[in-house]
């Protein structure tokens, strides 16, 4: 049995050390919003926090787990109102959205580190994330956004 | 039986009678004593008891007053569940915001006008149902008015609506108090018919002006589902008692297995078991990363079926020959050969364009629970009709015993349009030989190297300059596979030799030459093509705005200005081209280093202008900015349309920049992202979108965007440094070229 600290609370499975936490979490928690894109840390589909930083779950052992509190989309805000969610909305960001949770994450931690990051901080913190749609564009203006909104600006209808 | 429902579909009726609308049920005598029975006010709290009202397959009104769209379209990033839902809410008068969305089962009302199937692609979603939906809203408002009248005592045309409330003036009901007794009145009415292409409706529709959601900005219905990680994409399905498979898959095309053996397989943890299916050696487990480590360790002896030697070299430098001989025609408008015998400045150049993978961010997958009776599959489908066909043959079922539960598609971009519905029946043949609910999850690997490719293209142009250099013959020979030809539809669709997708975009260029010619030489090999964003226009969006240019030099003309006169015929195409080159401010100073490109195309009826602007320094390119115009007749919703462009240009830029499949020892070498790489976010120019629609008739945005953004950046790369790209991946070329 492998414990893991997800989303506040603590999880049990039956699962080898080896295991990368893309699939305990996908397949054997059922916390289906951390996407499988790659499994080599290539596309970021994968990205969930580990103890705040934003991590690759495709490439991240079970047993490097012990004792870290890990976050995925389901457990970044209870009702989709984190600063980043809230301005990925306003923006109108995701096409298809599977790379969203990945997106979202890699910024939610960009931005808890870097509250106003600049373009170009934000283009290298955010370039291991591939969005096939396209979105990148609406990304940096969801990230710019989400520093205004986290600052505590006013939403827009 | 399947729950695409034709008994449930029944009861949804609507009252077909043209010339009803707006002569008042009132007159028809229907108007009932019990004024206010049933009724809830606007402001009312409490939620009356009674059915929903379903007047047609596709929208629901329930007395708690939700409404509900059932949209028979594939949403896979191109916004249909946002636009289709707009388009009936816009008719019944409501906010689309307040719309559910359901995905529907496979049945005939869900069928496009004109399109006997259940499908999305060709960007025909929104050209194919503008109508029909519209009908659909406006059907069911007529109902909603009719309750209205009857529970009132006053003629329908009296009354008007706002936002789900119907008023006569002094009364207010909201739409959802009216419900119960709609769905009485329509009771017994037929369903509503599937118009035909270009038919209009028996029941009057809005005059476009007073639309109030078509043409306004509308966030993505499904922006909360998506930022919360809460929608369900086909990779997400769980249900119970469902294994995972991974499928250890010939390494060649085609290739099939000739033994296994899977003791070590069996050893691994979480490993259920193992089958062999057409496509390979199936291993089940209880987790994905399990299955995947069991596929490792299976020994398989492959019949390669002869293509292990298949080569993208090889294929190249056949079609690079085949280039040098005369084609099958396929458009000639003068005497192109004779005026190019005689010219006394002409150029003959080759272009090629590599295979490509469609790498949707989702790797195929499709879950399904195949039993004696019936098979049930959970899939990010493009193709529901067929999927259901084709599964229902190959496990031994009438395609009305397979129900197909479409989930979110995490991109298609063509390749969820597979003419074997190859990962649904894959699954449906896994799941019958395990005998239980498997989801079959492709790797990214599986994925990349399972071809179904765009075609590698060779193209070869002959042209000439006039005197005072303008292009006077043109002549194009097409070198490559046909993406119909393996397809239910190919012979529908190829005539005379000729697949008109591997010609598209060029047969039909907007450009005006007095002698234009068009030559095909349609290849077979075993590397399996398929539609890829944009099919043939892919292609020739490059090269025929390539070629453009290289006219234009050759003949010492502006690009911009030598295309303006080769559409000065069409006022439509010039009107577009100006507004992007203004607004690019072509011919304008630019900083030190720049250079911009244009090129135009159109296509799924919609045009598409594009402005580059490219530096290279120290042999390194980066793309800056592109400037986009669309005419797409009819903008649906802008915000959908600007990201759509956004999205064609970034996904052609990865083929432009990157893109790549070859093949070695009958071997796709690219298996994933780093040796199939797309744009990042780093390398993103800004985009800016002029969205200029002609008022109709509606075109598609889902590929339009994509054809001209390589020449684009090529015209660019050839302003700044002189260097002609006439084989992509740019970044690949470009030092040599």
């Amino acid at each position: 049995m492998i414990e893991l600290h997800v989303n506040g609370s603590l999880r049990r499975i039956d699962a080898e050390p080896e295991m990368p936490l893309l699939w305990a979490l996908r397949d054997l928690l059922g916390l289906t919003g951390t996407k499988y894109g790659c499994g080599l840390a290539l596309c970021g589909a994968c990205t969930v926090h580990v103890d705040g930083d934003a991590v690759r779950a495709c490439v991240t052992p079970l047993a490097s787990l012990a004792g870290k509190r890990i976050t995925t989309i389901e457990g970044l805000s209870a009702t989709g109102d984190h600063p980043v969610q809230r301005a990925w909305l306003e923006v109108d960001v995701v096409q298809c959205g599977y790379c969203q949770s990945g997106q979202i994450m890699a910024a939610a931690a960009l931005l808890a580190q870097n509250p106003h990051p600049t373009d170009a901080e934000v283009d290298s913190a955010m370039s291991g994330n591939i969005c096939r749609c396209g979105c990148y564009q609406r990304i940096r203006s969801g990230i710019r956004r989400a520093a205004e909104l986290a600052a505590g600006a006013p939403e827009r209808a | 039986m399947s729950d695409a429902g034709g008994a449930d579909l029944s009861r949804r009726r609507f009252l077909v009678r043209s010339g009803l609308a707006g002569t008042g049920l009132a007159a028809s005598g229907l108007v009932s004593s019990g004024l206010l029975i049933g009724l809830r006010l606007a402001d009312g709290k409490d939620t009356p008891p009674g059915d929903p009202f379903a007047p047609n397959a596709y929208v629901r009104i329930a007395p708690d007053d939700s409404i509900t769209v059932t949209i028979g379209k594939s949403e896979m990033g191109q916004g249909i569940y946002t636009s289709i839902p707009m388009c009936i809410a816009e008719e019944l008068d409501v906010d689309p915001s307040r719309v559910k969305v359901e995905f529907a089962p496979v049945d005939k009302a869900f069928f496009a006008p004109g399109f006997p199937a259940q499908f999305t692609g060709g960007s025909t979603s929104t050209r194919l149902t503008f109508t029909q939906m519209r009908f659909a809203g406006a059907a069911a408002r007529f109902w909603i008015l009719a309750a209205a009248a009857e529970a009132w005592g006053v003629a329908p045309a009296t009354l008007s609506t706002s936002n789900g409330v119907v008023t006569d003036g002094a009364q207010h009901a909201t739409y959802g108090s009216l419900a119960t007794r709609a769905a009485k009145l329509a009771e017994g009415s037929p369903p509503l018919p599937l118009l035909k292409l270009g038919e209009k409706p028996p029941l009057p529709l809005k005059d476009p002006k007073d639309f109030r959601y078509i043409g306004k900005p509308q966030r993505r219905l499904d922006g909360l589902d998506k930022v919360t990680g809460r929608a369900v994409y086909g990779l997400d399905v769980r249900e119970p008692g469902m294994l995972i498979a991974v499928i250890a898959r010939s390494p060649v095309f085609g290739g099939r297995v000739r033994h296994y053996r899977d003791a070590a397989t069996r050893r691994i943890k979480g490993v259920v078991d193992v089958r062999q299916v057409p496509s390979g050696v199936a291993v089940l487990a209880t987790n994905t990363w399990a299955a995947r480590r069991g596929c490792e360790a299976l020994e398989i002896d492959w019949d390669e079926q002869g293509n292990g030697g298949l080569s993208t070299a090889a294929i190249s430098a056949r079609y690079r020959e085949l280039a040098q001989t005369p084609g099958i025609e396929a458009k000639e408008s003068g005497q192109t050969l004779e005026v190019l015998r005689q010219a006394a400045r002409s150029i003959d150049v080759t272009y090629e364009v590599p295979y490509l993978a469609h790498a949707c961010m989702e790797p195929l997958n499709a879950y399904a629970h195949v039993t004696a009776e019936r098979a049930e599959l959970r899939v990010g489908t493009q193709n529901q009709s067929q999927d259901a066909e084709l599964v229902a043959a190959a496990v031994g079922l009438k395609p009305d015993q397979v129900a197909i539960h479409t989930t979110f598609l995490g991109g298609g971009f063509g390749r969820r349009s597979n003419y074997f519905s190859d990962f649904s029946v894959e699954a449906a043949q896994v799941s019958k030989a395990a005998g239980r609910p498997v989801k079959v999850v492709w790797t990214r690997e599986d994925d990349m190297r399972g071809g179904f490719y765009r075609p590698l293209w060779v193209s070869r142009f002959r042209g000439a300059v006039d005197e005072h250099g303008m292009p006077s013959a043109w002549q194009h020979i097409v070198v490559g596979q046909s993406v119909y030809a393996n397809s239910a539809v190919a012979k529908f669709a190829i005539k005379n030799g000729i697949d008109p997708s591997s010609v598209e975009g060029s047969v039909d260029m907007p450009y005006r030459i007095p002698h234009h010619r068009v030559e095909l030489h349609t290849t077979e090999n075993a590397v399996p093509v398929l539609f890829w964003r944009s099919v043939g226009n892919s292609h020739t969006g490059f090269v025929i705005n390539s070629f453009v240019d290289e006219l234009a030099h050759l003949g010492g003309q502006d690009p911009y200005e030598l295309r303006r006169a080769l559409l000065k015929d069409a006022p439509e195409h010039l009107r577009l081209l100006d507004l992007v080159a203004e607004k690019a401010g072509w011919g304008k100073p630019l900083p030190e280093g720049h250079a911009q490109g244009i090129a135009y195309h159109e296509s799924f009826g919609t045009r598409v202008a594009q402005v580059a602007e490219v530096s290279v320094l120290d042999g390194k390119l980066r793309v800056h900015r592109v400037v986009c115009g669309v005419d797409p007749g009819i903008v649906v919703n802008p915000l959908m349309v600007e990201a759509q462009m956004q999205s064609a240009i970034v996904y052609g830029l990865s083929a432009a920049l990157h893109g790549e499949i070859t093949v070695e020892n009958g071997r796709t070498v690219q298996g994933n992202f780093n040796d199939y790489e797309v744009l990042r976010l780093d390398e993103m120019p800004v985009v800016e979108v002029v969205i200029a629609p002609n008022g109709g008739p509606v075109g598609g945005v889902g590929e339009a965007g994509l054809p001209p953004v390589a020449a684009a950046v090529c015209n660019a790369i050839f302003a700044a440094t002189g260097k002609r790209i006439r084989k992509l991946p740019i970044l690949q070329n470009l030092q040599t070229a």
